[in-house]
């Protein structure tokens, strides 16, 4: 056992790191910094200059475009990454989609599809969620008809991240109603944002931001070439796809970031006579927040470090872990801020391109309030930590 | 020990709650707080109508002679229907200043022009620099002549954006962290030299910042004694936190309402998940922090009048500290019970939500009245 990184992976982590110091584009950097929401255009600025790297879609075989990394050198780019803090590749598409099509898809899809999401020319969307179908995914009613050599789709999305920049959104869809399991009857198809039949409503976040939407599809010609793998397997497809994130859904790159941002704050903000990080409660509550996250990295660092012996295909259920831990630091981290903030948390300023106007109060404290208010979400998507926990209890404990 | 309200207070209740029941729904509280105002003079205007905005005032100033029951009665009920309209600013901080502090023409005018719902005064006091300390004041008023001279920097004025009138607290002497020193002065918001500048908050309610810039006023403005005018202020935030703890209490019992209808309506995995053990001890939880903030807000009511300082303080502080915990815990549970609704503008509970986080921060948090308390020694006592 040795806890510590080789002089080859800090050699590594050194390049990775002075890579993003040279090319994030400083005003995407100020943005995330300041918790701001970045524009398409940043995100699509940003994977290009991964791209040319080579680094777009690290995680991928070499023969699609990926790198030879292994996990712990994977591990450290990621958070190398969120610490930077540069924008996540968007995990739509190199992520999710990605994999799905070169583990499952045809010669077809991988040729077209994968160069396209490595650059960014297609902007990816997730439609698993529906109104009826939250935590009990499979039981989504979207449907999908062959007729010749398309399908024909009916129903409604909803939640979907991002989908007002999307080009192409990939769908479970129900193809078989009768399958004697509702796991049975779903395919896994890919509709271009453009086809008729496709509407969008935006759904504001409670944050004054516009990030998900309601997608409804209304007698929406799919080409049948659409479908990835075999027809009503579908469920299976998305269950690699859920359970393939295993490596980042902490976030500890960005927890430790928000940890460091914290300890500037605190250390300028005065509360009283003294700075707000000289207050005993306050640096108290800090100190207990980084053990936290402390354990976290060191769990998660061992999930990666097994994932050296563990076929691609079987997620870890220790993930769950991960995802529950993950979230809610992430989630105090954004209390912190509150707290370092204080009262200047109470102006509400929309978030406007070229908005000439100083912000009500300190720059840094603008965002603040509203990522507390939107970051409630990652323990309910992606799996809720009630759902989590399910696994956890069943999957490891054999309750 | 009586924990029941009379007959008058009951009526008061019944007929707050079957006005906001009739008029103050989520969708027209949604369109007034976007409207440009940031709240609807027809209804302050119903509530002038009602006695609501003469509640707390003395009969001799031409109010109803309510006490603190009446008002966490009131608050209650615009906790629960997320009213925005200004009467914490108006009725419960201005005019609790010139309850307490006004000379008897100053209270004859400007409290029957509060409690008539003719004229909005708003408090001017946070800056900057203060957080949460109510004795930072480095605005400054010079005495010339018959006249004062104010300058300075004041933020955070709730609902101080569609104010007529501002109840302005300055430095007179001493230093900018000395109690002493500070004095109160009424101005009007368009008087020469006074630039605003309003915004949205949070939780959908409306603030200022408001800049006094060599503003002239006579020296009958003055509020009370000149440099005593902090015992006055500490005094009034003391009963705004009172407020605003009853207001909390209305914001949490409907977000656990609103959780609890919803375990009962959304079904996933074929059975609705109000039967899933976990979520039923989630509310449960919920349950039992909102009933000890409940507790603590009538305890906040009942000491707000106690005349030993201390003791008052101590009340104070730790009935902060239990709804600034409650409103967090209720709040973040109700989102995540939710699940994705409650994320989104479009639901109620996420107002809610944002209205106790914001609750939690106004007038020093949770952090502040902790160790504000322990400094005091406690609430219990020897
Ligand atoms: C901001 C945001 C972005 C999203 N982006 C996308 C996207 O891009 N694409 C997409 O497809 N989806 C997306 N989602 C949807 C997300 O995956 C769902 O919100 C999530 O699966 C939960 O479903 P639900 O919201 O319907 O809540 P529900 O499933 O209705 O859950 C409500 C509550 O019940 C609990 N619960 C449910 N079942 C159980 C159980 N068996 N035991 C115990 N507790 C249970 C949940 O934990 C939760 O607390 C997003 C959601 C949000 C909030
Ligand atoms: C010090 C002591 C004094 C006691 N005195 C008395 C007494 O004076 N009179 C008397 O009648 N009894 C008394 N009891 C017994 C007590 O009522 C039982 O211990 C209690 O009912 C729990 O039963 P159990 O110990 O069989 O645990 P179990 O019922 O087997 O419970 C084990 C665990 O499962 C949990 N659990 C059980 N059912 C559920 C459920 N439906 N949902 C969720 N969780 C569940 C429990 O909370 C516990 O954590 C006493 C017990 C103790 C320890």
């Amino acid at each position: 056992m040795d806890l510590r990184f080789t002089p080859e992976e800090i050699a590594f982590r050194d390049e990775v790191r002075a890579f993003f110091r040279e090319n994030l584009p400083e005003s995407i950097r100020t943005k995330l910094t300041l918790g701001k929401h970045f524009s398409r255009d940043d995100m699509v600025t940003w994977m290009r200059i991964l791209n040319a790297k080579g680094w777009a879609a690290p995680h991928w075989p070499v023969e699609y475009g990926g790198t030879d990394w292994d996990p712990v050198q994977q591990y450290i780019f990621r958070e190398e990454l969120l610490a930077a803090p540069a924008p996540e590749p968007l995990s739509f598409g190199v992520s999710m989609v990605g994999p799905v099509i070169y583990t499952f898809g045809n010669q077809k899809q991988k040729d077209y599809f994968l160069p396209r999401i490595r650059n960014m020319d297609d902007w990816w969307c997730q439609g698993f969620s529906e109104p009826g179908a939250g935590s009990d995914l499979a039981s989504l009613k979207t449907r999908a008809v062959r007729e010749g050599d398309h399908y024909i789709v009916n129903g409604q999305k909803t939640w979907t991240t991002l989908g007002q920049h999307a080009d192409w959104i990939f769908c479970l869809v129900r193809t078989n109603p009768d399958a004697p399991k509702k796991q049975m009857g779903i395919s896994f198809l890919l509709i271009d944002m453009k086809s008729p039949g496709v509407t969008l409503r935006p759904i504001q976040t409670l944050d004054g931001g516009f990030e998900v939407n309601e997608i409804f599809f209304d007698d929406v010609k799919v080409p049948a070439e659409n479908l990835v793998g075999e027809e009503n397997k579908g469920w299976d497809y998305a269950k690699f796809l859920l359970g393939n994130e295993r490596t980042g859904i902490a976030r500890i790159g960005i927890s430790k970031e928000r940890v460091r941002r914290i300890r500037r704050l605190a250390s300028a903000e005065k509360a009283g006579e003294r700075p707000l990080i000289e207050n005993p409660r306050f640096r108290e509550k800090l100190a207990a927040l980084e053990v936290e996250l402390k354990a976290l990295e060191m769990t998660q660092l061992r999930v990666v470090a097994e994932a050296r012996n563990r076929p691609s295909d079987k997620p870890d259920p220790a993930s769950s872990i991960l995802k529950i831990k993950g979230s809610q630091i992430q989630q105090a981290t954004t209390e912190l801020l509150l707290d370092v903030v204080g009262p200047y948390a109470l102006p509400f300023t929309p978030e406007e391109e070229g908005r000439n106007e100083p912000p009500i109060g300190p720059e840094w404290a603008q965002m603040i309030a509203p990522n507390y208010f939107n970051t409630r979400k990652v323990s309910i998507y992606g799996g809720s930590n009630e759902i989590q926990k399910n696994i956890i209890a069943k999957a490891i404990l054999g309750l | 020990m009586d924990f029941d309200l009379n007959d008058e207070q009951r009526m008061l209740k019944d007929s707050v709650e079957k006005l906001l029941g009739a008029r103050y729904d989520f969708d027209t509280r949604r369109r007034i707080s976007d409207s440009p105002e940031g709240f609807d003079r027809e209804i302050w205007s119903a509530f002038a109508e009602m006695g609501l905005l003469a509640l707390p005032f003395s009969e001799d100033d031409g109010g109803m002679g309510g006490g603190p029951v009446e008002t966490m009665i009131v608050m209650e009920a615009f906790g629960r229907a997320l009213v925005v309209e200004p009467f914490l600013a108006s009725v419960i901080l201005a005019g609790g200043i010139l309850r307490r502090a006004g000379s008897s023409g100053q209270r004859a005018e400007h409290i029957a022009a509060i409690a008539g719902g003719e004229k909005l005064y708003a408090f001017a006091h946070h800056e900057r620099q203060a957080r949460y300390d109510l004795h930072d004041v480095a605005t400054m008023a010079r005495a010339d002549g018959e006249h004062y001279v104010i300058s300075g920097e004041k933020g955070l004025v709730l609902s101080g954006d569609s104010a007529d009138r501002l109840i302005v607290s300055a430095r007179t002497s001493g230093n900018q962290r000395d109690e002493a020193g500070i004095s109160l002065f009424l101005v009007d918001a368009k008087a020469e030299g006074v630039s605003r500048r309003g915004y949205a908050t949070q939780d959908g309610a409306r603030g200022a910042e408001v800049t006094f810039d060599n503003v002239r006023i006579p020296a009958s403005a003055l509020i009370g004694t000149r440099d005593e005018a902090f015992p006055v202020i500490a005094r009034v935030i003391e009963e705004a936190i009172a407020a605003l703890c009853a207001e909390s209490v209305g914001v949490m019992a409907d977000m656990h309402e609103a959780t609890i209808d919803y375990m009962k309506v959304r079904n996933q995995f074929g059975t609705h998940i109000g039967s899933f053990q976990v979520l039923q001890h989630a509310a449960a939880d919920m349950f039992i922090a909102l009933e000890q903030a409940r507790s603590m807000a009538m305890f906040a009511s009942m000491m707000v009048q106690e005349e030993d300082a201390r003791e008052r303080a101590r009340a104070i502080a730790a009935a902060k500290v239990q709804i600034g915990n409650s409103c967090r815990f209720v709040g973040q549970n109700a989102v995540q019970l939710h699940g994705g609704v409650a994320v989104t503008m479009e639901y109620k509970v996420a107002h809610s939500f944002k209205r106790a986080t914001m609750i939690e921060k106004l007038f020093g948090d949770t952090d502040h009245y902790t160790t504000r308390l322990a400094d005091l020694g406690g609430v219990i006592g020897e």
